[in-house]
């Protein structure tokens, strides 16, 4: 079985190759594999599109800034990558009509969405003890969304009087200890309620009491009000250790899940991974996320915000990379294979310092031309990057497809920009060519507005010039024509092959009632036919020629020879002249 | 994570090689039934057939695409001891609506005097090369000097290495600190000694190709060889699909600025893998060398990565008809019970273990 891996991470295969020698099939099959289907998908899309404005804005902060300042930006940005998430899960919640189908990816963008926060609660905010806790019950409270409404109202609202002390929490009027304080003498008051049996008459109080004093039992007997163990966790927090400091929380964490989960012996990658947060493993988090995600947008981005947080200890890769550089890399390459997304790509590539550079012009060389509009964009963004091999090379595709197109102007101004001389060379000829074959130019705009681009090859300059001669001539400012012509001939711009046909463009010149040529512009002019026909004389003797040719070229020779003579006759004699 | 096509190929007999053009947009097949076919690639990413001509009168081993800075061209070998340069010409307007193009040869290249079993064409900064391999050992390298002309070639080089070759690879890089180099395969199949993939490389000094180096733990027959994008590294990176697949590093070691010979390297392997089980009959490299894919006899097409930490795994393997083999190792787990609830899912497109397998 054979393949080949074809640009864009399209993988084709063939089937039924050597090995078994299949029993002569007629019809063999090709298969083709696309990977990453998901960035076809256009809800993905504007959370790829919208998550680039962000991450370019992230770039450009200003480094001088002190940690200090910036970090309410990170936290901002953070938000901002956030509701981005919850945006796209809006659209396809609401909004798709085969919501059905985006189900799945709703669950995943919640799952991110919710590992996310947690990162910005735990790294980015880096919250302290007090409020932390308050972060927490945010965190939670924001993904209970699916959770039965009244329950949460029945665990919660029994018992307004007490709550409405405890929500008094540091803030700006009190310390934690302060507060620490008052909430243990609460909580005493509390237990010695239920301690004397207080609330013995309702059975109901009685459990909210007991909730209130964070009693486990009673918190699990009511699992499925708390969805998950996570929830458990922030719960208990809040009834027992509600000023809990970040390096304690990974031992609630884990004890919590463990008294959760009894029941299930194998944990989810979700579970793991806001473990692995809950005890601040950056890198954890990340590998974790790594693993179970394909798409590498949400590490990819993450990561990039960790690493301004200046958050990641960077692990030196054997290129001498890090982590922030590979994922930016991996998530980039996958957005070059759309045919529209890969401009954002760009970007990516570019705030990547060590191999962002090599990746682009591999993969910018790559995207199809179909459009001479799509090659321009393409060779804008290399040209803003300084990126000259792929400007060439793109270029000159270009050109080459022109011209086997028989597009000589296209493949003319494609061969300007790539500058490469020998092709224009090669083109310029053609026009040449195609001119003694039709006796007109195509594409005269072209050629009349090359400018300084004239330059780049000789036969290039000659064809320019060639065509101004025929615009004066034109224009019948003759002199000035004729003046050009004779320089085209004596300053050897243009190829001796060509000074016959240029000889016969002077014949009209000289056959005018006024004299144009000067005596000394005829002399030279016979100096050039004199050289062109002696060294024709040359090639003619070793060649052989049909007759007719050398027929058509001696008449022609002698008429030259006659339009010259009577021209510097008519010169000598006016130039002898003198006006009275 | 994986949708697959299928595109009846129509080819009579087994299809030996296909090959992508730079851009992805056209493909060229090969097979024994002595034809080339060429596919385009519409808008709507279908695979139309638009040439299809009898090129060899043998089998057809391989065929590779030049370079699109020369233009549409093709280059093809096969069991009747030639290899053929083909050209596009732009056809007939009414050909074009039809989606239909020509290619006509350019010209043959007969010197071998055995099956010629790789043909490759040498980066593109090195002008237009071709470069063949033949059974009996000889690999030739030929040069077209003016590109406008597709009918001259001529042989530049012809060195024998002594065992028959099956594959050719040209290290792609262009820098001008690696001096033009080509590694060869040889699917000799007697194990008893070893050096079954040769390097050779360019000197300035004899302008000729000289053997840099030989691979000599490489004892198994090698069907297809490859090297990686080079980004810059110092260092070149070769795949090999043998027995199994293999990784090496080649690391060019310090050059006294006395020496004329070759460089000396420095070989490591990287990595050995035998998920297949069996023979590994292609190698090929995604553009960035991030990514590797072979393919066996075991009928699967597996995929490698390294993490950043340059650990090489296998991140995904795929059967014959495209579908992605559950239940194995380095298939991302699901994260689809996320919230403890029963997901549906018949287009889980971030996670993408299911594929939708589409008839043409």
């Amino acid at each position: 079985m054979g393949f080949a891996w074809g640009p864009g991470d399209i993988l084709v295969y063939e089937t039924l190759y050597k090995a078994s020698g299949a029993s002569g099939s007629g019809c063999s099959f090709i298969h083709e594999i696309r990977k990453d289907e998901d960035i076809y998908s256009p809800i993905l899309r504007k959370l790829f599109n919208e998550s680039h404005h962000i991450f370019v804005g992230l770039q450009t902060i200003r480094e001088e800034l002190p940690s200090k300042s910036k970090k309410p930006q990170f936290v901002s940005i953070s938000k901002n990558y956030r509701s981005v998430i919850r945006a796209c899960m809006e659209e396809l919640h609401f909004g798709s009509f085969f919501k059905f189908l985006f189900y799945s990816l709703v669950s995943i963008l919640l799952a991110i969405e919710l590992i996310w926060n947690l990162c910005e609660v735990l790294f980015i905010d880096a919250a302290p003890a007090g409020s932390l806790l308050l972060h927490l019950l945010d965190w939670v409270r924001l993904h209970k969304a699916d959770v039965d409404e009244r329950a949460r109202e029945v665990l919660q609202s029994e018992s307004p009087a007490e709550h409405h002390d405890y929500w008094d929490v540091p803030g700006g009027t009190q310390t934690l200890t302060e507060f620490d304080v008052k909430w243990r003498h609460w909580h005493e008051e509390v237990d010695r309620c239920m301690q004397d049996n207080s609330f013995a008459s309702n059975r109901h109080l009685e459990v909210i009491c007991k909730i209130l004093l964070g009693d486990e039992d009673t918190l699990l007997d009511h699992k499925e009000l708390l969805g998950t163990w996570y929830h458990f966790l922030v719960t208990r927090l809040l009834f027992c250790h509600p000023t809990v400091k970040p390096t304690e929380l990974h031992y609630y964490a884990q004890s919590c899940m463990t008294m959760f989960l009894d029941s299930r012996s194998v944990s989810e990658p979700l579970d793991n991974i806001l473990l692995a947060a809950f005890e601040f493993d950056i890198h954890q988090v990340i590998k974790e996320c790594s693993i179970a995600l394909n798409n590498w947008w949400f590490v990819a981005h993450l990561t990039d915000l960790l690493d301004h947080c200046k958050l990641l200890q960077s692990h030196n890769l054997h290129f001498g990379s890090n982590l922030r550089e590979f994922l930016l890399l991996e998530y980039a390459s996958g957005l070059f294979t759309h045919h529209s997304l890969w401009q954002l790509a760009v970007d990516y590539f570019d705030h990547c310092p060590e191999f962002g550079r090599v990746y682009l012009e591999l993969q910018i060389e790559r995207v199809p031309l179909e459009t001479e509009r799509k090659a321009l964009k393409v060779l804008r963004i290399c040209e803003q990057r300084q990126m000259s091999e792929q400007v060439r090379s793109i270029c000159k595709i270009m050109a080459m497809r022109a011209l086997r197109n028989n597009r000589l102007g296209s493949a003319l101004s494609w061969s300007i920009r790539a500058k490469d001389a020998a092709f224009a060379t090669l083109i310029s000829e053609r026009f040449l060519q195609d001119y003694c074959a039709k006796g007109t130019f195509s594409d005269l705009d072209l050629i009349d507005n090359l400018g300084p681009a004239m330059l780049l090859s000789d036969r290039l300059t000659f064809l320019g010039k060639y065509r101004e001669f025929h615009k004066l001539y034109g224009e019948k400012r003759f002199r000035e024509a004729a003046k050009l012509l004779l320089s085209l001939m004596t300053a050897k711009i243009a190829p001796q092959s060509f000074w016959m046909t240029l000889l016969t463009d002077a014949l009209p010149l000289l056959e005018q009632k006024e004299v144009i040529f000067t005596a000394d512009q005829t002399y030279e002019l016979m100096f050039c036919l004199e050289e062109l026909t002696s060294s024709l004389n040359i090639t003619a003797s070793s060649t052989d020629r049909p007759m007719q040719e050398e027929d058509v070229e001696v008449t022609k020779v002698e008429l030259l020879r006659l339009a010259l003579a009577r021209n510097l006759a008519q010169a000598i004699v006016k130039e002898g002249t003198v006006e009275t | 994570m994986f949708v697959a096509r299928s595109i009846a190929a129509d080819h009579k007999d087994l299809i030996h090689d296909v090959s992508y053009d730079f851009h992805g947009r056209r493909m060229a097949t090969c097979s024994s039934d002595q034809s080339v076919k060429v596919w385009d690639k519409s808008e709507n990413g279908e695979w139309h057939c638009t040439a299809s001509w009898k090129t060899h009168s043998g089998s057809v081993w391989r065929v590779t695409w030049a370079h699109p800075e020369f233009g549409q061209v093709l280059a093809s070998c096969s069991f009747d001891r030639t290899a053929a340069v083909w050209e596009e010409i732009v056809g007939e307007s009414n050909d074009k609506q039809r989606g239909l193009s020509h290619w006509i040869k350019r010209t043959t290249l007969v010197d071998s005097r055995t099956s010629v079993t790789d043909v490759k064409f040498a980066p593109k900064h090195m002008g237009l090369m071709l470069t063949t391999c033949s059974a009996d050992g000889v690999v030739r390298i030929y040069e077209a000097p003016d590109v406008m002309n597709l009918s001259q070639w001529s042989l530049q080089h012809e060195i024998s290495c002594k065992l028959s070759c099956s594959c050719i690879s040209w290290n792609p890089s262009s820098s001008r600190a690696h001096p033009p180099m080509f590694a060869v395969g040889s699917d000799d199949s007697n194990v008893t000694y070893g050096g079954k993939v040769q390097i050779y490389e360019y000197n300035e000094n004899t302008r000729k190709y000289g053997k840099a180096e030989t691979l000599m733990t490489v004892t198994d027959a090698v069907h297809d060889i490859a090297f990686a994008p080079n980004l810059g590294r110092s260092f070149h990176v070769l795949a090999i699909a043998t027995k199994d697949v293999r990784i090496f590093k080649l690391v060019p070691m310090r050059k006294e600025s006395t020496s004329t010979g070759p460089t000396k390297f420095e070989v490591q392997i990287v990595a050995q893998f035998d998920n297949h089980n069996s023979q590994v009959w292609r190698v090929s490299w995604n553009i960035t060398s991030t990514l590797l894919a072979s393919s066996g006899d075991d009928g699967c097409v597996r995929l490698w990565k390294a993490n950043y930490m340059d650990n090489w795994k296998c991140t995904g393997i795929l059967k014959g008809d495209g579908s992605p083999l559950t239940g194995s190792s380095g298939q991302p787990s699901a994260m689809s019970t996320v919230l403890g609830s029963s997901v549906q899912s018949s287009q889980n497109a971030l996670n993408g273990m299911s594929q939708k397998g589409q008839l043409e």
